[in-house]
């Protein structure tokens, strides 16, 4: 065991633990940030993505020993207070979800992908998201969710250079 | 908790087709509602008999049930004017705490954001079987608009009273009556004057016609949509209780085993509780990686006996029937005229078998539980499509009344038929009580791939005769193990021979989507086709001949002329199609894939969907429940398949077993048929479906159809 800090959403935590454990396991159990899920314990289906100094990571494959030094982000960091990001706006827009468990996984995908690429094609769309899975089959209100969310950026950015 | 300990436990899959009569009628006591719920109006749907024998089965008559079975649903009408409605259905990603938020707002006049759903808590909603079989839209939905009907025209009436006028000059609208004639209105809650009123349905509360509605009908968004784009939903598996430890369960080494010994010596010197009971070793720890850690420690000696594989599955099934065991209930044999006469005289007889694999749910949140006991109270939060099965299970593992357990189910992580069990809540339940502590059990990913149970696999044979003219004059067909639902066919044929035969299945096995009808409707359709390439005609051409159902072939014609029937095709492309009725849904199907014939790459490129249900509830979820049940179906169709060998599954992990992702999507289209007013038609029975959105819609099954049917096609 030992202490660990980590800056999540921005602010200091501290998490007892052995620096092997899942970055995963420390949000959910010791932190109570629930919001990230555990799907399948190898990196497969997406559920536990956060960001970590704006990458997309799978949590449930990170130790937490290895991200003390970085900027990680879940998806209860995204809302700034009752503004939601425009990504969760767009998957509340486009009805991309039924029973939401793949949700805040494929909303922390899309937004590290919209940060690298913010005009992103559907095919690059697809290939960037391939590893996050939706059991339900909410695949293409996703992609078009992704695509909402891209637009609404680049436009409130093409509006905010124009100032 | 060995398998076969599971498998001694029913697994009730289809258990609203029984028709056993409800065997009590109790009268029911008002003040036991107002206890809880306070002043206000309280209507309550009461069931006639014949439905309650339908809808509850009759089965599970609690010990110390604590409320009457007769009662499906109820809805209050606080002081303050919020509404809430109690059911016992539950929410897993269907949407119908939305659809059902919809149906109230419509009849009762009230803005959806007034409307709290209480769903699924044994405590404080009706008896429910479950939620399964495509039945909360067109039961509940129906049932919930009368009540929410009811407490309007009751509330009309106390205005009428109240002002002295006549009923017929006052409006609802709005969460107010309004008498627009003397410009004067008042707030449903101002009506009561904290007042117990209560209300029955009744047979002639009239109900708004769906060719007048305005929320119902309508694209609603998910009503607590917020919350799971933020993270701040708890699922049952995020649950979490003071002082809570984390549970493990060390597992058989293969199915049936039976326990030896255990050394749980370094568990416990590790700091975990470990409990021993019977076939059961587990442990509770602080954390998840401790209780891992612990478990880990234990030495257990399992004893198994030799099991079959994958590989021999088919012929094993054939050779392991048990007859007279249809989970269904309903028979095992439909015979009309002479099947064998018909096949001697026919111009073309066909014989195919079909066959489907063990398939895994694969639930994104695998199943999970916190138990927490006081005394003799026990309380489990769990992500099950039969909360008040699972308490039953509870009162029976741990020999203690229905009313000292209550059963919460959070909206769960999906489900698609396979949380009808409660192995987590039993698991976390024994751990709790030896603990002293809450504990919560979830399952690793490897754990619901081998100790949930499987969509069942299955053998079709299918026999038929045919004339030169596309007429289908004899039909055989014979199911083992996948079972009976969707098992008639619904073209005209004068001879059939259709048979079930359950099996000793090697596998748990229990309700997917669509039940056991995927196998059915993929082996017919199928079948069809070949019927319609012997005699040359074309495949659509063939059904439509053979069939006069005017909804399904609605649907074949919609759909074909969407997906534009009778192109032509390039080199390594196919076009297939399927359709049939399920769950009062009348659906058909079109793809086109594409083969790679080098690589032999299937690549499903485009589906349309053409489908019936009525009136539609909500246009929006019905087009993402039929885009999603057809990627899930293209898993099915293409790569899905549990492989397994003497007790052990072999491919249990993410890794390992295949599920459609973002790249196998192909363009998905629907096409809806909204039957606003549709009425009674010629068959009045079951089939009769005016306001209904069956959800969870079985079309993988014909994903799957379309899929083989296009390969088949490129193969000929």
């Amino acid at each position: 065991m030992s202490t660990i800090r980590l800056t999540i959403n921005g602010r200091p935590y501290t998490a007892e633990a052995d620096p092997q454990t899942s970055l995963l396991s420390v949000l959910r159990e010791q932190l109570d940030l629930t919001g990230s899920k555990y799907g399948c314990g190898e990196g497969h289906c997406g559920a536990c993505t956060v960001l970590i100094d704006g990458k997309a990571q799978r949590s449930c494959v990170t130790k937490v020993g290895a991200v003390s030094q970085k900027q990680i982000t879940t998806i209860e960091g995204l809302a700034r207070g009752e503004q939601l990001h425009p990504v969760q706006e767009a998957f509340l827009e486009a009805g991309a979800m039924q029973c939401g468990y793949c949700t805040p996984g494929m909303i922390m995908s899309a937004v590290a992908l919209l940060q690298r690429n913010p005009t992103p094609k559907e095919s690059e769309i697809i290939a960037f998201m391939d590893g996050n899975v939706c059991r339900c089959g909410t695949y293409p209100r996703i992609v078009s969710a992704i695509q909402k969310a891209a637009k609404a950026s680049t436009s409130s950015a093409g509006k905010g250079a124009g100032r | 908790m060995s398998a076969k300990t599971d498998a001694q436990v029913p697994l009730e899959p289809e258990r609203y087709e029984l028709r056993a009569a409800a065997p009590y009628r109790f009268d029911l006591d008002r003040r036991e509602f107002f206890k809880f719920l306070g002043a206000g109006v309280l209507v309550v749907s009461v069931l006639k008999p014949a439905v309650v024998a339908q809808e509850s089965g009759g089965a599970r008559l609690g010990r110390g049930e604590s409320l009457p079975k007769e009662i499906d649903a109820w809805l209050h009408i606080g002081e303050n004017g919020k509404v809430t409605v109690y059911t016992g259905k539950v929410e897993v990603g269907q949407n119908i705490r939305t659809s059902l938020s919809q149906a109230v707002s419509e009849e009762l006049c009230v803005p959806m954001g007034n409307i709290e759903m209480v769903m699924g808590d044994t405590q404080r909603t009706p008896f429910d079987m479950g939620t399964f079989g495509s039945r909360t839209t067109p039961t509940m939905n129906l049932q919930l608009r009368k009540v929410a009907a009811a407490a309007r025209e009751m509330l009309i009436g106390l205005a009428a009273a109240q002002w002295q006028t006549d009923r017929q000059h006052l409006v609802a609208a709005d969460g107010k009556i309004t008498d627009p004639q003397n410009n004067r209105s008042a707030e449903y809650a101002a009506l009561t004057k904290g007042q117990q009123l209560t209300q029955s349905v009744t047979a002639d509360t009239p109900l708004i016609p769906a060719t007048n509605w305005k929320v119902a009908g309508q694209s609603a968004a998910k009503v607590n949509g917020r919350d799971f784009v933020t993270g701040r939903h708890r699922y049952p598996s995020d649950q979490k209780l003071p002082d809570m430890l984390y549970g493990k369960v060390s597992r058989p080494t293969s199915f049936n085993a039976t326990l030896v010994s255990a050394d749980t010596q370094k568990a416990e010197q590790m700091g975990a509780t470990v409990v021993h009971d019977g076939n059961f070793v587990g442990v509770a720890a602080a954390s998840t990686e401790l209780a891992a850690a612990a478990v880990a420690a234990i030495q257990a000696e399992w004893k198994s006996e030799p099991q079959p594989s994958n590989k021999e599955l088919f012929d094993y099934l054939r050779k392991n029937t048990v007859e007279g065991n249809d989970p269904t209930g309903d028979g095992d044999r439909h015979d009309v005229g002479s099947v064998d006469q018909a096949l001697g005289s026919a111009d073309h007889r066909l014989q195919q078998t079909y066959t489907v694999a063990y398939i895994a749910h694969t639930p994104l949140e695998p199943r999970a539980a916190l138990a927490k006991w006081d005394g003799d109270n026990l309380t489990v939060w769990t992500g099950t499509q039969r909360p008040f099965g699972v308490r039953g299970q509870l009162a029976e593992a741990f020999r203690i009344p229905e009313d000292r357990v209550r059963v919460l189910m959070p909206d769960t992580g999906s489900g698609y038929g396979g949380k009808h069990t409660g192995e987590t809540a039993i698991e976390a339940a024994r751990l709790a009580r030896a603990a002293k502590h809450p504990v919560k059990v979830v399952w690793t990913r490897e754990e619901e791939f081998t100790w949930a149970y499987f969509r069942p696999a299955g053998v079709i044979d299918v026999t038929s005769g045919v004339r030169n003219d596309g007429r289908i004059t004899a039909w055989e067909f014979c199911n083992y193990n996948s079972g009976s639902a969707g098992i008639r066919t619904y073209y005209e044929i004068p001879n059939q021979r259709i048979v079930f035969h359950a099996t000793n299945s090697p596998l748990r096995q229990g309700s997917y989507r669509a039940l056991a009808a995927t196998a059915n409707h993929f082996a017919r359709e199928s079948h069809m086709d070949e019927m319609a390439h012997t005699v040359k005609m074309d495949p659509l051409e063939f059904r439509l001949k053979n069939l006069k159902d005017e909804r399904l072939r609605a649907v074949f014609e919609a759909s074909a002329k969407q997906f534009g029937w009778g192109k032509s095709k390039t080199a390594g492309q196919g076009f297939g199609m399927g359709g049939g009725y399920e769950k009062l849904g009348n659906i058909a199907t079109f793809a086109e894939v594409k083969v790679d014939r080098k690589s032999g790459e299937v690549k499903v490129v485009r589906v349309v969907s053409a489908f019936e249900c009525g009136a539609i509830v909500n246009p929006d979820n019905l087009r993402n429940q039929i885009e999603g049940s057809n990627v899930q179906g293209l898993g099915g169709a293409l790569f899905e398949a549990i492989e397994f060998d003497n007790g052990k599954i072999l491919n249990g992990r993410m890794s390992e077993y295949r599920v459609p992702r973002f790249s196998d999507v192909p363009v998905l289209e629907a096409v809806l048929l909204d039957r606003r007013t549709f009425h009674r038609r010629v068959r009045a029975s079951a089939r009769w479906s005016g306001w209904l959105q069956p959800l969870r819609m079985p079309s993988s099954m014909r994903l799957a159809c379309d899929c083989a049917r296009c390969l088949w096609f490129l193969t000929v």
